[in-house]
């Protein structure tokens, strides 16, 4: 048997090439694993066994006639529940849309396609993606592989626990304010958020359209650059996807060294509400950056708050309007009873949201009314304004800015739940990045004493995802903590 | 107590593009139900808008025709509201930065000329329809019609009466059609107009309190509808009773002749307009504004002057021919075939505007080579006109050309000299009596012995000619 858990994609790809074993048995071996491990984890909400195993078939014949295939040819990728599939269900994990199967594609499931990667299910999330823990699933809770009794962070906690628990070599996640990183962070996984636009949102179940972004969970940062080959990339179906001139080859010179890269540290991200582990583990990157020629410097970057506030008005005005499609009109649930169309939209929405999806609605629509929209949604947009304006005068100084992924060390299953917005915190290091249509990257940096992972969060200027990359890459590769797998206790 | 009457009037166009504004679906009319959609008109999870920028350049020409000030920078906005045939539960609009703004209609109404001034002009889209089933708890929905490229032009209150608003609104359409935004064709929806309307003493400044009217589909509705609600509000106001005026939206049921409330002022959407996430702003380039007003169709004032000094025709006729695109249009080519202006005109004017109602249709009902051929053979006395009504009639049915139908059915009309003398001595020699009638001072005996000719000829030989000839006959006896 093979040792799927500890393969990255790039040892994969190897593995065809030399012949050691055939696409089929890949996929075998991950979905063996996923039907003997999954049902504890709880990582997907669909597996799409059959059809994974029929498109492995037709890759290895393509390999025994010399063809090629593709980027990520025989690579099982899974994807989160909001990135629509065509014939497969795309539920959001939400009542909502239990059901739903869009006609189409998105974008970037037709470019994993076009690449050769092979779907093999979808990712439990937080409905709709809003949430830091996966706890908001219609469905299930998903587990953190390091700790069951923990969460696997969110809202893409699916994609991330399925990474880490050796169910695919590479998952798919979205992140409007830290829904990659975050997780990646709690789970011991490399996760970035590229630059807003760098990715098409096409086919994105849309949470907050001008933060959304998609981005992959990988093993290793090489992987990562891989991956984000296959899935940047102008898209004529998304007005917001930008045309640019930068490099696209993200593996060339991943591993050139680092030497006079100018590291800014915002003190703001290391105040009160930072876990000292988490603190230590950082401080232990910034000496690696040195050691290998970075210059590292404190500065001053005072948005953490005013951030965390223009996040929420702008996501949650964002949602209330995303979320107002789902009347029970055309698909999705509708409600057994009612009389009269105002009582089936009321009584279908009533139903199906759940609590923190309504929570959002009502905030959004708040914000939004006439009256308020001054005091609180414009007011959010000028801070937006000032927050890019911060973050450009930093990238002035600083190729990369360095931070804590979260505050907090993966925390346990309905510890805060009742708490929302002991919940939003966690977010506090993330959400700016979004606001500001920033790339960022959480790559595991260490342990806390009870062997629970801790990210470190490198920020880029906008489409310079190369330079971070090979940041991130040099730093991985002198922590080493990357190539540590969970032991699965009580699992297996 | 003298009351006048206070009208803005909000108008919906739908832009004449071949794909809907964001999509590729096609915009036509007509189609089954919802055979024009696909995922994003249909506003499907995940899916997103990208602007077709065919929209914005008809704008800029509707801004243009209609002397609008241009918002090089647009954006678009949500405009929030649950209803079924808006499946996004969001329409794509403009909220604060319309494309245009401060434009005006000139109108000639009672031999005054007023000028209708415009607020704006902002680009939305358009939603699906309701078809509910009558007698069956069932309403459906038709989603051809969501995301058709709308413009909604709003107007100043400046119109003084029911007829002025008409008025303003044909000369709207006949600017709209000229300049090739749209069909403005009312009876499929292309063109849709509500009207605010208030009443208020003689001499008052500020205005009294306003009421919506929603629902009218033509011009004759729309006179109706303002008369009836502006005599709904002065009997209000005359008796004291103007309190009982609500802010309100009200629906005119044509079959009744009456409007009925719909919704009040408390039941308002708020709704929660925010910048469209999904869009770039737009931004138009000022060399594009110049070379669309560069381009911009001849607008019916233009082409009013021009038929004054290029055509010989009365004001009434140049006013009918321009009123309708088509018809000038069809007018001019009648023209470019050789045909003189004045027949053209005539026949343009009674005939061909006779044959368009009867068939209720908006397409000529002749080429405009025909009517053009059949003037010229009239006129070269080769057919009488009496005859060629004939070969009108024929020529709407057939698609043979007058010569054609001249030949095959021998209606040709003698002119031949030596023809019509040889028929004429014939006449003359059966009629005696009507040629002492003659020699006895009788002029009517002329008339009598041409009648006589027309007969023999059944109509087809040359009046003139025969006139002539006769006549000289009987001066040499």
């Amino acid at each position: 048997m093979i040792n799927i858990e500890k393969l990255t994609i790039a040892e994969i790809k190897k593995g065809y090439i030399d012949k050691k074993f055939t696409v089929i048995e890949i996929v075998s071996a991950y979905i063996d694993r996923i039907k003997r491990l999954d049902p504890k984890i709880n990582a997907f909400i669909t597996l799409c066994e059959e059809m994974a195993l029929k498109e492995a078939a037709i890759l290895d014949d393509k390999i025994e006639n010399g063809e090629e295939i593709g980027q990520l040819g025989g690579i099982p990728v899974a994807i989160k529940d909001n990135i629509c599939t065509k014939g497969i269900k795309t539920s959001c994990a939400s009542k909502v849309l239990e059901d739903f199967i869009a006609p189409y594609d998105a974008t970037v499931v037709k470019k994993l396609k076009d690449a050769g990667a092979i779907i093999i299910g979808k990712t439990n999330m937080d409905e709709f993606a809003m949430g830091s823990s996966t706890e908001n699933s219609a469905f299930k809770i998903t587990k953190n592989p390091w700790d069951l009794g923990k969460v696997p962070g969110g809202s893409s906690g699916g994609s991330a626990a399925a990474l880490t628990a050796g169910f695919a070599p590479l998952t798919i996640g979205s992140d409007t304010g830290g829904s990659i990183r975050q997780p990646a962070a709690f789970c011991g996984n490399v996760g970035l958020k590229p630059t807003y636009g760098l990715v098409s949102r096409y086919g994105l179940i849309a949470f907050a359209s001008s933060l959304d972004q998609i981005g992959p969970f990988t093993k290793d940062v090489r992987d990562c650059a891989l991956s984000l080959e296959v899935l940047q990339g102008n898209d004529p179906l998304d007005a917001t996807s930008v045309n640019d001139t930068a490099t696209k080859d993200y593996l060339t010179d991943l591993d050139a060294g680092i030497e006079g890269l100018k590291i800014g540290v915002p003190k703001e991200f290391f105040q009160e509400g930072l876990d000292p582990e988490i603190d230590e583990s950082i401080k232990g990157s910034i000496k690696k950056l040195k050691e290998m020629g970075a210059t590292v410097e404190e500065f001053s970057l005072p948005i953490t708050e005013s951030g965390l506030s223009a996040y929420y008005i702008v996501s949650s005005a964002e949602a209330s309007s995303n979320l107002a499609r789902y009347d029970g009109v055309r698909y999705g649930y509708r409600a057994e009873t009612f009389e009269g169309i105002e009582e089936l939209i009321v009584n279908s929405r009533s139903e199906a949201f759940g609590k923190e999806a309504k929570r959002r609605i009502m905030l959004g629509t708040y914000v939004l009314s006439s009256g308020y929209y001054d005091a609180y949604y414009k007011k959010a947009m000028l801070l937006r304004k000032k927050i890019k304006n911060v973050f450009n005068e930093a990238f002035k100084r600083y190729d990369i800015i360095l931070s804590p992924t979260s505050p907090i060390l993966p925390f346990g299953i309905g510890e805060k739940t009742e708490d929302p917005l002991q919940m939003y915190l966690a977010d506090i290091y993330t959400v700016n990045i979004n606001i500001a249509g920033l790339p960022a990257i959480s790559i595991p940096c260490g342990f806390s004493k009870s062997k629970l992972p801790i990210g470190v969060q490198l920020i880029g200027h906008h489409y310079a995802e190369k330079k971070l990359l090979q940041a991130a890459y040099n730093l991985e590769q002198s922590l080493g903590v990357y190539k540590d797998i969970p032991e699965l206790k009580g699992v297996e | 107590m003298a009351y006048e009457t206070v009208i803005g009037l909000e108008i919906h166009v739908e832009l004449d593009t071949k794909s809907k504004i964001f999509c590729s679906c096609s915009t036509e009319f007509g189609a089954k139900p919802n055979e024009n959609t696909c995922p994003i008109c249909t506003g499907l999870p995940g899916t997103l808008p990208v602007l077709n920028e065919e929209v914005v350049n008809l704008a800029i020409k509707a801004g243009n025709a209609l002397n609008c000030d241009m918002n090089r920078i647009n954006k678009f906005d949500r405009k929030n509201y649950f209803y079924p045939d808006l499946p996004k539960a969001y329409q794509i609009s403009q909220f604060d930065l319309p494309i245009c703004e401060n434009g005006y209609v000139d109108i000639h109404v009672d031999g005054k000329n007023r000028r209708i001034n415009l607020t704006r002009i902002h680009l939305e889209e358009d939603a699906g329809k309701l078809i509910h089933i009558e007698d069956e708890p069932v309403t459906l929905v038709d989603y051809n019609r969501c995301g058709v490229p709308l413009i909604e032009i709003v107007s100043e209150p400046d119109m003084r009466s029911a007829e002025e608003a008409v008025e303003f609104l044909k000369n709207l359409k006949a600017i709209l059609e000229y300049a090739e935004v749209s069909d403005c064709r009312m009876e499929q929806g292309s063109l849709r107009c509500d009207a605010n309307i208030s009443v208020r003493e003689v001499g008052q400044e500020a205005l009294n309190t306003k009421v919506e009217i929603k629902n009218m589909n033509s011009f004759r509705e729309i006179l109706k509808a303002i008369q009836k609600e502006e005599k709904r509000q002065v009997e209000l106001y005359t008796f004291g009773e103007g309190h009982k005026i609500k802010q309100e939206t009200r629906k005119w049921d044509s079959s009744k002749g009456r409007t009925i409330p719909m919704r009040s002022k408390e039941d308002a959407h708020d709704y929660r307009y925010f910048p469209e996430p999904d869009l770039m702003p737009v931004i138009i380039a000022q060399d594009t504004i110049a070379k669309i007003k560069q381009n911009l169709p001849e607008l019916p004032s233009k082409k009013k002057e021009r038929f004054v000094t290029s055509y010989k025709l009365s004001e009434k006729e140049i006013d009918i021919l321009i009123g309708k695109k088509i018809l000038a249009d069809y007018f001019e080519a009648v023209i470019s075939f050789g045909a003189d202006s004045k027949e053209a005109a005539n026949w343009i004017i009674v005939d061909v505007l006779r044959a368009l109602k009867e068939e209720s249709n908006e397409e000529m009902p002749i080429k405009a080579q025909y009517l053009a051929g059949l003037i010229k053979i009239i006129d070269q006395g080769k057919i009488s006109r009496t005859v060629g009504k004939e070969v009108f009639s024929e020529l709407i049915t057939t698609d043979q050309s007058p010569e054609e139908i001249v030949k095959q059915k021998g209606l040709s009309q003698i002119s031949g000299m030596d023809q019509i003398e040889k028929i004429i001595v014939e006449i003359i020699g059966k009629n005696p009596q009507a040629v002492d009638d003659f020699k006895n001072g009788k002029a009517q005996a002329v008339g009598f012995l041409m009648g006589q000719t027309m007969k023999a000829t059944n109509g087809k030989v040359n009046p003139k000619l025969a006139k002539e000839i006769l006549e000289n006959k009987l001066k040499e006896m």
